[in-house]
């Protein structure tokens, strides 16, 4: 799993524009909304995207996202369980 | 009773490559590739503020302008400013819209990004610029085939006329690629170019 933890943290900063952050600056428990990574509502869509075009999951109700994006750590964990590809 | 007299306090270009502030070259570039200048004038003038990298590029061009021209500004960090935003531009969001459009024509690869589709608007850059600056003002954004000073002309006197700004920010953002051109200025009560349509051409 901790190769998919690092494949996240990756395309967090990618796909969300962090800019000068590296994956290494990210914790696996870090929180990824509030006074984690400040993420907005916006970035938790496109992560919602995310998780439907590169894991196959998708989500039916966005308010799932709340538990599931807390942080890498939890979101790692729900892909192992639920991906389709 | 006599029609007051505005005028324009400041004015900034950002246009092939160059960054100027009152006629003042401020920095010059280097390359064609719009992303790379408009980030390496982020870098320039300092800015300290990640959600510039989120922005679509018109939002990106716009932010930097009113950035270099307010921060001369010296606005209150915790106060209201009263400042109205007149914005027009020939592409609309078009260089948004096409990789909004890029994302949702293959109906086998569907994945339209929200972080995208959200600035598929023009004005969206207006409200980047108000968050801010705490602006809580009017702000308007319409699409000419050209640059129109008449219409800004009108359009912000009549703001300022009937008391509902007390500064008007005004401008021409376009942008489309990598060609992109922004002139913003300032018109106030205070002093500076007597504002006119021949001012507002002459410094454009």
């Amino acid at each position: 799993m901790g190769d998919l933890k690092e494949e996240l943290k990756g395309k967090i900063i990618e796909q969300l524009n962090l800019e000068d952050i590296t994956v290494a600056e990210i914790a696996d428990d870090d929180p990824l909304f509030g006074d984690g990574l400040g993420l907005d509502s916006i970035d938790a869509l496109e992560l919602i995207v995310m998780l439907d075009k590169d894991y196959g999951i998708r989500l039916s109700d966005p308010k799932e996202g709340r538990k599931i994006f807390e942080s890498v750590e939890i979101m790692a964990k729900y892909i192992e369980e639920h991906r389709t590809k | 009773m006599k029609k007051p007299t505005y005028h324009i306090k400041s004015y900034c270009h950002i246009r092939e490559n160059t960054v100027s502030l009152n006629g003042v070259e401020l920095f010059v570039g280097n390359g064609p590739n719009f992303p790379v200048f408009i980030k390496s004038v982020y870098k320039k003038f300092k800015v300290d503020y990640p959600k510039f990298f989120k922005m679509d590029n018109l939002s990106k061009l716009a932010f930097m302008a009113a950035e270099v021209l307010l921060t001369k500004e010296n606005l209150g960090s915790g106060v209201d400013n009263n400042i109205a935003l007149v914005f027009a531009n020939r592409a609309s969001s078009l260089d948004t819209d096409r990789k909004h459009g890029a994302s949702i024509e293959d109906d086998n690869s569907y994945y339209p990004s929200p972080a995208v589709f959200v600035y598929t608007l023009p004005n969206i850059c207006l409200g980047e610029i108000s968050i801010k600056h705490k602006l809580f003002s009017e702000n308007s954004f319409f699409i000419f085939d050209g640059f129109n000073a008449e219409h800004l002309f009108h359009y912000s006197s009549s703001l300022l006329d009937l008391n509902k700004a007390e500064e008007v920010l005004c401008g021409w953002v376009d942008l489309d690629e990598n060609n992109y051109e922004a002139f913003l200025y300032l018109v106030s009560k205070d002093v500076g170019t007597k504002y006119s349509v021949k001012a507002i051409n002459s410094l454009y």
